[in-house]
């Protein structure tokens, strides 16, 4: 151990590794040098002390009213910024990590840099009244991301906008979905890390000016300042940020003032912290060594900050919450996982973290995610299948999947979205949806819905009964067609919001050079792949209105559906999955030289993009509730849980490197007899499913009946946790046509 | 993801002799062997329990014949997720009935895959096959119904002492057992005969790893009235959760691991 004192001053770095993360910013080589992996169980976990206890009661009394209110306050009198608001507390005596978005716990900020009317409709809907000062700002003034969007958009772009066959682009709020490396703060001090940005700056001076290089400039700008004001705002609550953390509370409070200062200022659509809880846990164990903490004081301290990940609340609108329910916020936190050089990643803190399910009660946020890996220690997997069963919080990704394309320190933005922490970033483009598209191959582009001409450059199909080749030939066409609006649509978005949405704390704690994913995604999987499947092994007889358009169809018998594990049909979803990937990275130009991936993904959208298509060629009615993620569509996986695994396993991370989510909901008694043999099959089936190249599966362990009596008793269920598509909510906060869509679920009795 | 072995490797073994019926599948069952299991429903048993929950699997005829080939494809779906999680059980009906058929089966998924392998039987049958026959079954489930050799009968109309001897084989075998025992009231629940039964089962020393003591359920009723038969048990009630395990304690006190 290095013994130096330097000066008086303590060195914050002592009793820590000499390697080179020292001289340049390397959280991962930091952690890698210095952590301590665990193997063991969970026997060493503390319960919650009675400080902490206190705390959440306190808190849960805020809770309620806020449930029954849908927003508590607003600060509604001035644009956030990193440092608009004074210090606030939900009991200064009880708190051990401090800061809030506001100046007091529940109270919601405004973030008119987005757009300023979903800041206006969202402060209407829940009674408040918007500013006249900041009204005039964003009128008069300044434009927002969601004017410069509008500025550029084409007549085609807002077609698909208004028909639903794209839904939920960032276009009128935050994109979100970009984790800053908010350990860099603990680990290096603000000092440090503004030097390190001024030294990018200069490194540009004598570069070509061209509109890139004076982005970035003024970008590094930004980020210098912003890192500034992050200073401040640790001042404010009497916290000093501007050397190392030298304890583990330094460290925790730094990260967290990190990740704070991003919620203040950006109401991003999901607002990951990243990866901290094993870098954390270097800091535990330095001063368990020096013997000035105890198991219980860390566990506080874990609790505490968890406590405040769970009150991160954005204002948003009604529409915003019908595609997303439940007030989700994605504080993703990626635990586990394996290193490079084969030790686990797993440490105590890794088991801290989850136990907060235990120590506070289960909760939808942060939304705690397993990097699962064959190879973790089976004490670490016992412990997350045990979990799992009592709280049905957690989800698990494929960590050997990730590992080899994005190394060993990458988070998980949002649900699926891996990105390596500080190194990459997303443009979010939300989703296309396939099943309506292959309703205008049918209908010459002609929406469903509304009988207007959406898609140019079809021709409708004419006969009774679809022929196969005919409809795939159209089907191709009408992919092309959607990729390239598609496309076109989030270069536009991400222009702008990079113009007047800039996230700059998040950025300032990214390198200068960084790989940019264009996100793309596709809803409706299951449903086109099982329309094919009907059209190819059934026979599908068309339905037309008095205009002529198809609205309805009838299929003869039975035919292979998607969940069962049959090629007959799964191919075809892997099929489609490859192609439009295909189509999309046949575009001509990606915003920043971004790279196109997509994802199979919902959230809760499922139920809106159902309502807005009509009746499909596998027999699902207009307005249906489409399948969530890459879900089979519901009740038509028959042969359980591992079939359903099986086919979706199938679908190819290749062609969709932004992730593929499934959420599988089984009752306790179809994983076994006994509590040890339900963890462990839980487990084990964990390890089957990745092994055989399964992405992502949201663990649910309920029973239907308990979903039922919460839905009528939701005053008895403050705390019961489901997971959806890639995120956990809070059931009783879901919309009653939501809650019906979870519970008609498929649940496997048996798997 | 894809494939390994190509759909047709399998058709390389064709052998029409050897075929099978085979009642039904099940991808992921947590009940029927350790761990996540491919369960193969045998079509045909000879015995005509009371209480059995399948009765449809009764008839050879209720199956469909299926050669080696059809049986390997299914596992194949799922090898690599039961190389992790579990294993292949052999149940029924009674696999034993075709004895030939599971035998070829089970040994060409062993070489394939080198997968678990579980034999879920009461055991009446085993004098038809040798003891080669089972090296690739890593466990036997061994029902067995009663330990009164008159009940035994009148329970399931055969006689209880071929299994009893196919225990002592197993035990002669040192091959692995888990014991199941179905706890009906009025049958099978006294607590003398379930003292009898775990006595004899302790006797067998670590060979039975597990022992599994099933509470009597009546979800097989339907099966029964939709094959027209008369169903006896109808008005047993099932075991309350407090009777079945104190028959658990019953074999715990001989030291037996019971569930």
């Amino acid at each position: 151990m290095n013994a130096m004192n330097k000066d008086n001053l303590a060195d914050p770095w002592e009793d820590f590794s000499e390697g080179s993360w020292r001289e340049a910013v390397n959280v991962r080589d930091f952690i890698q040098e210095n952590y301590t992996p665990y193997e063991g169980g969970d026997s060493f976990l503390a319960g919650p002390t009675e400080r902490t206890t206190a705390l959440w009661d306190e808190l849960s009394v805020l809770l309620k009213k806020e449930r029954a209110a849908g927003v508590l306050d607003v600060s509604s009198d001035r644009a956030s910024s990193i440092t608009a608001h004074d210090a606030g507390y939900i009991n200064k005596d009880l708190e051990i990590i401090v800061g809030l978005q506001t100046d007091a716990p529940l109270k919601r900020a405004i973030m008119p840099n987005g757009g300023l009317r979903m800041v206006e409709n969202g402060l209407k809907a829940y009674g408040f009244e918007p500013n006249e000062t900041i009204h005039e700002i964003w009128t008069k003034y300044r434009k927002s991301h969601n004017q410069g969007v509008f500025d550029v958009y084409s007549p085609d772009i807002i077609a698909c906008r208004k028909s639903g066959v794209i839904t939920g682009l960032p276009d009128a709020y935050g994109r979100g979905r970009i984790i800053g490396d908010y350990r860099r703060v603990a680990l290096y001090g603000i000092d440090f890390l503004k030097a390190d940005k001024l030294r990018e700056h200069r490194e540009l001076d004598d570069a070509v000016f061209n509109e890139d290089t004076i982005r970035d400039r003024e970008e590094l700008s930004e980020q210098y300042r912003a890192l500034e004001e992050l200073r401040e705002m640790g001042l404010k609550y009497g916290i000093d940020m501007s050397k190392p953390a030298g304890t583990a509370r330094e460290a925790i409070q730094f990260t967290y003032f990190a990740y704070l200062a991003a919620v203040k200022e950006q109401n991003g659509a999901a607002m990951s912290i990243g990866r901290i809880s094993s870098f954390l846990d270097v800091y535990i164990e330095r001063d368990f060594a020096r013997g000035t903490l105890t198991e219980s004081e860390a566990q506080e301290m874990i609790d505490d900050m968890v406590i405040k990940l769970r009150i991160v609340r954005f204002l948003r609108t009604p529409d915003y919450d019908e595609l997303f329910s439940g007030d989700p916020t994605w504080v993703t936190e990626a635990i586990g996982g394996m290193s490079k050089d084969g030790r686990t990643l797993v440490t105590k803190t890794s088991m801290r973290v989850l136990h907060t399910l235990y120590n506070l009660g289960p909760a939808p946020e942060p939304n705690l995610t397993v990097l699962w890996s064959s190879k973790l220690p089976r004490g670490f997997k016992d412990f997350c299948a045990k979990v799992s069963k009592d709280t049905s919080a957690i989800q698990y990704e494929n960590d050997d999947l990730m590992r080899t394309k994005w190394g060993d320190d990458y988070g998980i933005a949002c649900c699926v979205s891996a990105m390596a922490i500080g190194k990459q970033m997303q443009f979010f483009g939300a989703r296309a949806n396939l099943a309506k598209a292959l309703l205008y191959a049918i209908n010459g582009g002609v929406d469903e819905k509304s009988g207007e001409l959406v898609a140019h450059g079809l021709e409708p199909i004419k006969g009774d009964v679809l022929e196969y080749d005919e409809v795939v030939e159209k089907f191709e066409i009408a992919m092309d067609w959607l990729a390239k609006t598609y496309v076109k649509a989030l270069n536009c978005i991400h222009y702008m919001h990079d113009r007047y949405a800039y996230e700059r704390i998040e950025m300032a704690l990214h390198d200068r050079e960084i790989l940019r994913t264009m996100a793309c995604g596709i809803a409706g999987l299951s449903i086109a792949a099982d329309s094919l499947s009907a059209i190819k092994h059934s026979t599908v007889k068309v339905i037309r209105n008095e205009a002529g358009l198809a609205v309805d169809y009838e299929i003869a018998d039975e035919y292979p559906m998607f969940g069962n594990n049959d090629d007959k049909v799964d191919d075809i979803a892997v099929w489609l999955t490859e192609a439009f990937m295909k189509k999309v990275e046949g575009q001509p130009h990606f915003y920043r030289n971004s790279m196109p991936t997509q994802s199979v993904l919902t959230i809760t959208s499922n139920v809106v993009y159902g309502k807005k298509t009509g009746a499909t060629p596998d027999g699902r009615e207009a307005g249906e509730a489409f399948a969530p993620g890459a879900n089979p569509m519901n009740g038509r996986d028959k042969n359980g849980f591992v079939a359903a695994g099986a086919s979706v396993a199938k679908l190819p991370y290749e062609f969709a490197k932004d992730g593929i989510s499934w959420t599988a909901s089984a009752t306790p008694d179809s994983m076994g007899h006994t509590e040890k043999e339900q963890v462990r099959n839980l487990a084990n089936c964990l390890d089957g499913y990745t092994n055989a190249g399964g992405f992502h599966v949201n663990v649910n362990m309920l029973s239907r009946d308990t979903l039922i009596h919460a839905m009528d008793h939701p005053e008895e269920y403050p705390q019961l946790t489901v997971r959806v598509s890639g995120y956990a909510v809070n059931f009783v906060k879901l919309t009653r046509e939501q809650q019906l869509d979870v519970i008609g679920r498929t649940f496997h009795n048996a798997m | 993801m894809t494939a390994l072995v190509p759909d047709d490797a399998f058709d390389a073994i064709h052998d029409a002799d050897c075929h099978g019926f085979l009642h039904s599948v099940e991808s992921g069952a947590a009940v029927d062997g350790p761990g996540m299991r491919f369960v193969f429903f045998m079509a045909g048993c000879q015995f005509r329990c009371l209480y059995c929950h399948n009765p449809d699997t009764w008839k050879l005829h209720n199956g469909t014949r299926v050669e080696v080939k059809d049986m390997l494809r299914q596992v194949r779906k799922y090898s690599s997720f039961l190389k992790f999680a579990g294993g292949v059980t052999f149940s029924g009906g009674e696999p034993l009935m075709q004895a030939e058929f599971v035998g070829a089966t089970a040994a060409a998924i062993k070489k394939r895959w080198g997968l678990h392998i579980a034999l879920d039987t009461q055991g009446f049958l085993h004098g038809k096959v040798t003891d080669e026959w089972f090296d690739p079954i890593d466990l036997v489930m061994l029902d067995i119904k009663h330990i009164d050799p008159d009940r035994y009968l009148a329970l399931t109309a055969q006689p209880l002492q071929p299994t009893l001897d196919f225990a002592d084989r197993l035990v002669r075998l040192g091959k692995p057992m888990r014991i199941r025992y179905v706890l009906v009231p009025g049958w099978s629940d006294a607590p003398d005969d379930v003292a009898k039964m775990a006595d004899k089962v302790a006797s067998y020393g670590d060979i039975v790893e597990l022992v599994e003591v099933l509470p009597f359920h009546q979800m097989g009723t339907s099966k029964w009235d939709k094959l027209g038969l008369d169903y006896k048990l109808r008005d047993t009630p099932t075991p309350s959760n407090d009777d079945t395990e104190s028959a658990r304690e019953i074999f715990r006190a001989r030291g037996l691991e019971t569930t």
